[in-house]
């Protein structure tokens, strides 16, 4: 892995986290750098706008609704961005606010690679749903876009 | 941090925290390195076998503790690479006799390479045998020894396995030759060894370095009498680099011709061995079987795994459910965690199943975790399944064409030839990806989950590359905006229901653009497509739905006020004229109704109408139909509203009333309309005629259908009749667009001077709030007086 990348031409989140349905984690990852409990706790608060944003889709329109629920909230220092799966599954992203180059179609497809990598876990047999997640390959995917720091 | 480490060995030397090796060494300690790399840290030896290493080398102990205390281990406490080669370097002085200095690492010119007479690890020995002379020369010679070359095409060790065997039972003989040649030389190393044998033979002979004259000259002799399994390649290609190699010791001057000569040699020779490396390397390889390669199933080992296969899948073919492999692996006594991990591995297309392949691979994963293998990070080559068919093939191609010098053969997850793995590895990474470019024409099936499968089983049944099966999956999402899909797959959707169309798919995740697509492919489909009318491709359909649905209710809301009357008018885009000429009369009425407030009104006078109900069993739809097509102008919203209806699942009862609807008036269109309507469904098309029935129905028959839905329903039902009703009345329907139009404007204009003065109301009431407001801050210093 190379050094000292710090948010360059790479993916660039600083905390990944993995929700499950009845909102406990999954799966968090952040960039060690940083103060871990503060991105802990952002993911736990974003998870009330994730909420929001799934009832505020409507009952009848849940079959047109978006996974990708977008800037949940932003912060002067950071920004965090929402996806929920059909399975009420939530990925939250929390990106570096100074990291200005990535644009929203990057986010979206950072998703879609989460997402694909969670189904790929949900596909292995010894994996229980519900279970943390252990996977390797997942955690390759979610290296790749996390902020490369040394 | 190395310059050559892990096997490239094509640069001439290394320069390594102050260490200057030839590249001969440097292959020689980067193999010795991989070798003692027991945990293929990449990073660190591990002191046990860096300690036999030491031990091997036949240097006193006190030796072996400066030495380790020169190249920083024991300061260290491990040994990282550089630590290892300066060790290695230190063990080379010192057993040259020269005292261990921290600066002889770099001034001693031709070291000879460090010598190991263990012969405990065919690793080693199997060095030792390389660099050593050949199988008849028991004398030793100093390490000058164009082992590299030899060691080069030993690829995993496996060359030479067997020799080395043999040639370590001999070894112990000599005391002073660290390495003792077998007396018969295995099949490949010796080639190899002679040959590098004769370079040094020839070239020492003409130097006057230390020692190996002597050497030479028996091995000189030795080698054209060891003959042992002579390669006939061997001995073609011998003799000629070995007349070169003569030719150019002599030119070279004597000083640095033991350096000069080992690149040279070994260059000539490396490109000559290599080819018949190759080709002894797989003889040797395939006969030592899992032994080097611990990721190779040998063919035993391939027997056993599909007896096991049969006796959960009795089809080869076919595929192991994720479930029942697990109970058969747990049964391993293995890790949950392990086994998630070796599944992940070998479950090469991510389907939740096994093949016969992917089975075989984690099988001999689990067996080799269980015998102390540590589980590799990704899957090894030999275990891939595309992999298993072309591997004999490829090896040889690869290897021939590569000169350097494969990574050591010790390391546990093996992996052939540089060009080798990344070859493969990069193979499926190249198929799947180009997959997600090139999949879209050949494949333009829609990825349902059935359709998935089906093609995964194909496709593994016959054997063809793996980044297929899984190429739809992962192609699912680019390629579904590009609506390559056959109609078939169009008539898939089409034949749930909507709503289940859109979101039953995976691959079609919510994408609106997508969904839109789908509808707009549903649509070109039409006469089948339940609901949506043909031309106007929907925008994405909440857009439409909600403003429509806002509309309903502002609708509603002013029919409460302004009276049913207006509501009536108010035209709700589905507002099918009455189409049918019979029914012209009846046309105003029939628009009234469909608006929400014309649901109401149509409530009040519902019982009226229930009882006709009935009657619309048959008519209805072919009334909707052909009043759907006369409301072109509207199809848009009545597609909006269909879709919303849709959505919302209109009820039987519109079925019904459609039927009571038409009676009469569209028989004619009866036949035809019948089964189209069926076709497209009973749910979609009961909203729409709903409507369209109430416009419809001259009296008040209509009504009945005083709800929601039917307003929704009129509109589906307007949008669908359109369809097939089109060509037949197009007089009547001029007509009727014409009248509703006429309806529509002048409901416009109510609802836009209603508007205007709703928001002079709202001015005044702005005004006075401000006015209040101002008032209040005044009076407020004084309220506390």
């Amino acid at each position: 892995m190379g050094g000292g990348d710090g948010g360059g031409g790479d993916k660039m989140a600083v905390c990944i986290a993995v929700i499950a349905k009845e909102n406990y984690p999954l799966y968090i990852r952040s960039v060690p750098t940083e103060n871990e409990l503060k991105f802990h706790y952002t993911v736990h608060t974003s998870l009330d706008v994730v909420d929001e944003k799934i009832s505020a889709m409507g009952k009848a329109l849940v079959d047109q609704r978006e996974l990708y629920l977008g800037l949940l909230y932003p912060t002067e220092d950071y920004k965090v961005y929402g996806y929920v799966t059909n399975s009420k599954v939530k990925f939250v992203m929390v990106v570096d606010s100074s990291n200005t180059a990535l644009r929203d179609n990057e986010i979206r497809s950072m998703f879609r690679k989460l997402h694909n990598s969670y189904t790929d876990i949900m596909c292995n047999p010894f994996y229980n749903p519900g279970d943390r997640i252990h996977s390797r390959a997942f955690d390759n995917t979610v290296n790749s876009m996390m902020m490369q720091v040394c | 941090m190395r310059g050559g480490g892990g096997g490239s060995g094509a640069e001439p030397g290394c320069k390594m925290e102050g260490l200057t090796l030839s590249e001969a060494e440097q292959r020689y300690y980067c193999d010795l390195f991989s070798y003692c790399d027991t945990e293929s840290t990449k990073k660190v030896a591990s002191n046990g076998r860096v300690l036999e290493l030491f031990r091997a080398a036949q240097l006193p102990n006190d030796v072996v503790m400066q030495i380790m205390e020169l190249c920083g281990a024991t300061r260290l406490g491990y040994f990282g690479r550089s630590q290892f080669y300066i060790a290695l370097k230190l063990v080379a002085v010192a057993q040259s006799g020269l005292p261990l200095r921290v600066e002889s690492l770099n001034t001693v010119k031709d070291l000879p390479l460090p010598r190991f007479v263990v012969s405990k690890n065919e690793q080693e020995s199997r060095h030792t045998a390389l660099y050593s002379s050949d199988a008849d020369n028991p004398a030793s010679y100093s390490g000058v020894i164009p082992p590299p070359p030899g060691r080069i095409q030993v690829k995993k060790g496996s060359v030479s396995h067997d020799a080395v065997q043999q040639r370590t039972s001999t070894d112990q003989q000599e005391s002073t030759s660290p390495v003792v040649s077998p007396q018969q030389s295995p099949p490949t190393s010796p080639h190899t060894w002679r040959k590098h044998n004769r370079h040094p033979s020839g070239g020492n002979n003409e130097r006057p370095l230390a020692g190996p004259g002597p050497f030479w000259a028996p091995f000189s002799e030795a080698q054209p009498g060891s003959s042992t399994s002579s390669d006939p390649i061997w001995s073609g290609h011998s003799p000629p680099p070995h007349q070169e190699n003569w030719v150019s010791f002599a030119d070279t001057p004597p000083t640095s011709a033991l350096l000069a000569m080992h690149p040279a040699s070994v260059q000539d020779q490396t490109t000559v061995r290599t080819v018949a490396s190759a080709t002894t390397a797989n003889e040797i390889r395939r006969q030592s079987s899992s032994y080097d390669d611990p990721w190779k199933i040998t063919d035993e080992q391939r027997q056993y795994y599909v007896n096991q296969f049969k006796t959960i899948q009795p089809d080869l073919n076919g595929f192991i459910p994720g479930s029942a492999a697990k109970e058969f692996f747990t049964k391993s006594k293995l890790p949950i965690l392990e086994l998630s991990h070796i599944w992940e591995l070998s479950d090469f297309d991510k389907d939740g199943a096994l093949t016969l392949d992917e089975f075989c691979a984690a099988f001999h994963l689990v067996v080799a975790r269980k015998n102390g293998y540590d589980l590799p990070e990704k899957l090894p080559e030999s275990l891939m399944p595309k992999l298993i068919d072309l591997e004999d093939s490829t090896e040889v191609g690869e290897q021939t064409g590569e000169v350097g010098y494969s990574s050591s053969p010790a390391e546990a997850p093996p992996s052939k030839s540089p060009s080798m793995p990344s070859l493969n590895q990069t193979w499926p990474e190249l198929n799947q990806s180009s997959e997600d470019t090139a999949i879209v024409h050949p494949v333009p099936i829609r990825m349902t989950p059935s359709k998935i499968h089906m093609q995964e089983m194909e496709l593994k049944r016959t054997g063809s590359d793996h980044a297929n099966p899984t190429s739809p999956l992962l192609v699912k999402p680019p390629d579904l905006p590009e609506e390559n899909k056959m109609s078939s797959s169009v008539k898939f959707t089409a034949g749930n229901t909507v709503t289940d169309g859109y979101s039953s798919s995976d691959s079609y995740a919510s994408d609106p653009e997508q969904i839109g697509s789908t509808v707009t492919r549903q649509r070109s489909h039409s006469g089948t497509s339940p609901d949506n009318t043909a031309p106007p491709p929907p925008p994405p359909r909440p857009h439409p739905s909600h403003s429509r649905s806002s509309s309903l209710d502002m609708n509603r809301s002013f029919s409460v006020t302004p009276g049913q009357q207006q509501a009536g008018v108010v035209a709700y885009p589905p507002a099918v004229p009455p189409r049918p000429q019979p029914s012209q009369g009846a046309g105003p009425h029939v628009h009234r109704p469909v608006d929400a407030e014309g649901l109401i009104a149509h409530t009040s006078t519902s019982p009226q109408q229930i009882p006709e109900q009935p009657n619309f069993a048959d008519f209805s739809q072919f009334e909707a139909f052909a009043v759907s097509g006369v409301n072109k102008e509207e199809e848009d919203e009545i597609e909006t509203h269909s879709e919303v209806l849709q959505v919302e699942k209109p009820s039987d009862s519109a079925s019904s009333l459609r039927g009571a609807k038409a009676d009469g008036r569209v028989e004619d269109k009866a036949p035809a309309n019948v089964p189209t309507s069926a076709a497209k469904g009973t749910t979609p098309l009961a909203p729409p005629p709903k409507p369209i029935r109430r416009r419809l129905k001259s009296e008040d028959e209509l009504r009945p259908e005083a709800e929601e839905h039917t307003q929704k329903t009129g509109v589906i039902a307007a949008v669908l009749a359109s369809q097939p009703s089109i060509p037949r009345s197009v007089g009547k329907d001029k007509k009727a667009i014409q009248a509703s139009i006429r309806r529509n404007k002048e409901t416009n204009t109510v609802l836009a001077r209603l508007n205007s003065e709703l928001q002079q109301q709202l001015k005044d009431v702005l005004e006075e709030r401000i006015s209040l407001e101002v008032q209040l801050e005044q009076l407020r210093p004084f309220s506390h007086l």
